[in-house]
């Protein structure tokens, strides 16, 4: 067993050895511009492309006119969604959204705002999902468009995106889906799915950073405007060269999580559960979010009484993230978590553990040994976890707020 | 984030960690932060009849760099007088410490535990 043991997954996935391997002679032997059409270099190129478009359409069920490739989920997010505002925007000014999207959502519909649309941010209830009857009563008559994450990049909960597609459907209102974290571990099908526009990436299914893409719908079609001008590719969408080997890269990883997401979904979700069974009975443990509806390589603690970051210090030798940025003057605790109504010290005391595809059981069994004996370290040194001991109400305590 | 080794050192080998029996009038215990903003300290000094600080503990919710900082002051208080204690500013600690900007605050809050346990004990002992 090699340290320090990666479980971050969801920040981003190693590239799969058989996706590398398929993407390196597109940078040395088949290096053509795919949208050269006067010889064979290009034309190999441009094969490669769109083999690997159908790869990744397969992947949700769609068809491959309906994928634009982009540089990565925050493009595409910012595509799909100021290009839908400002198509329909003769239609209506209103966007509704939620508050534990993704920045690249939330940042994108802000700046839009600035511009002049206006906003809702729906709440989410204390699991993490969204309340549909909330969203039926958020939607006004000037309402063009809607974006939920199909999965929450902190807690991996599962959004009822199936059911929102439906409703915007019915009203005639765009439905955007930021799919990244859900793309190659729930099932999508873009038959099913009533979503007009559906981001994906690369480097979070095991393909390379750099590349991602969106799905827009043909049928019933979706118009959107371009963000990025020039040589008129991708069918004007998005102009740029075509970087070949990272779309190759793409439609690889994209191929084998068809292929192996039933398996891969078992077997991570089975560690998962592993390692949730080997700290759940300590005291003041907390999951985030629902544990069913989730994907399965997400764990999402909360361990009261101790901070968040000190505990990934503490935990060196394995990769996981905190839901604490003490790195500003404002301590502010992760907003994913806030939204669900946790207080700020439970925000504060939060780790991210994310498994995936070569995640192994030896490693889960390391990890969850080395939170508790941490986790039990830095309560030794906690002046919260004495006065808890002691049997103060924490909240009765009047702290000097800095 | 890089944390500086001294940090590290102060992280992983705390020293002073613990708390003074309750009840003792020699001490006095400064608490500061909270929860809400990610870091409580909790610095204990204990006064001896020459009037000087002769032990310290600590205990430390927050990140790395604030059980460092805490830490730091248990071993500068000692021996000190309460005013020559009171006398330790936090852009000391944050240079021992090699703090980055960001983890200043740590520093702060870790000079105001000082300031608030000798002003426990004289309160006490008034």
């Amino acid at each position: 067993m090699r340290l320090p043991i990666y479980l971050d997954y969801s920040a981003t996935t190693p590239v799969d050895p058989r996706v590398a391997q398929k993407m390196i002679p597109y940078l040395t032997e088949f290096f053509g511009n795919p949208a050269s059409r006067s010889h064979a270099f290009g034309w190999k190129a441009e094969e490669a492309i769109e083999e690997a478009r159908g790869h990744v359409a397969a992947l949700i069920n769609a068809d491959s006119k309906e994928i634009v490739w982009t540089s990565g989920a925050t493009e595409g997010n910012n595509l799909a969604i100021k290009g839908a505002a400002n198509f329909y925007k003769t239609k209506g000014k209103h966007i509704i959204t939620q508050k534990t999207e993704h920045k690249a959502v939330l940042d994108t519909v802000r700046e839009l705002e600035r511009q002049g649309f206006e906003a809702t941010y729906l709440e989410v209830e204390s699991d993490g999902i969204i309340n549909l009857e909330k969203l039926k009563a958020a939607i006004r008559p000037d309402t063009i468009l809607v974006s939920i994450m199909m999965v929450n990049n902190e807690i991996g909960v599962i959004q009822p995106v199936w059911e929102i597609g439906e409703i915007c459907r019915e009203k005639g209102i765009v439905f955007h889906c930021d799919a990244v974290q859900g793309a190659g571990r729930v099932e999508i099908d873009m038959q099913k799915l009533k979503a007009d526009l559906l981001t994906i990436t690369a480097h979070k299914i095991y393909g390379p950073k750099g590349i991602g893409a969106l799905y827009v719908r043909r049928k019933p079609r979706v118009r959107i405007e371009a963000q990025i001008h020039g040589g008129g590719h991708e069918r004007g969408f998005r102009s740029g060269t075509l970087a070949t080997h990272q779309i190759v890269g793409f439609g690889e990883a994209a191929r084998l999580a068809k292929l192996e997401m039933g398996a891969e979904n078992e077997r991570v979700r089975s560690l998962r559960d592993k390692l949730w069974n080997s700290i759940k009975d300590m005291e003041e443990v907390y999951v985030n979010g629902d544990l069913e509806r989730r994907i399965p390589g997400n764990l999402n603690v909360s361990f009261n009484f101790v901070e968040g970051e000190s505990l990934v210090m503490a935990v060196k030798d394995i990769a996981v993230s905190s839901g604490s940025a003490c790195t500003s003057a404002s301590l502010e605790p992760s907003y994913v978590l806030r939204a669900l109504g946790r207080n700020d010290e439970l925000a504060h005391s939060s780790i991210r553990i994310t498994l995936g595809r070569f995640t192994t059981e030896e490693e889960v069994k390391y990890a969850a040994d080395l939170i508790r004996k941490k986790v039990e370290k830095l309560r030794e040194l906690s002046p919260l976890w004495e006065m808890y001991k002691d049997g103060v109400d924490l909240n009765s305590v009047q702290w000097a707020a800095h | 984030m890089a944390y500086s080794d001294k940090v590290i050192d102060h992280y992983e080998n705390p020293r002073n960690v613990g708390s003074f029996e309750k009840g003792d009038e020699s001490i006095g215990t400064g608490m500061v932060g909270a929860p809400a903003c990610g870091d409580v300290m909790k610095l204990q000094i204990k006064v001896g009849a020459d009037g000087r600080i002769e032990d310290a503990r600590f205990k430390t919710y927050g990140c790395g760099s604030a059980i460092a900082s805490s830490s730091l002051v248990t071993e500068w208080v000692k021996g000190k007088t309460l005013d020559e204690a009171a006398t330790i500013k936090n852009t000391q600690i944050a240079e021992e410490l090699s703090l980055p900007p960001v983890k200043i605050h740590c520093s702060i809050l870790a000079e105001d535990a000082i300031k608030a346990a000798v002003e426990d004990y004289k309160k006490k002992h008034k």
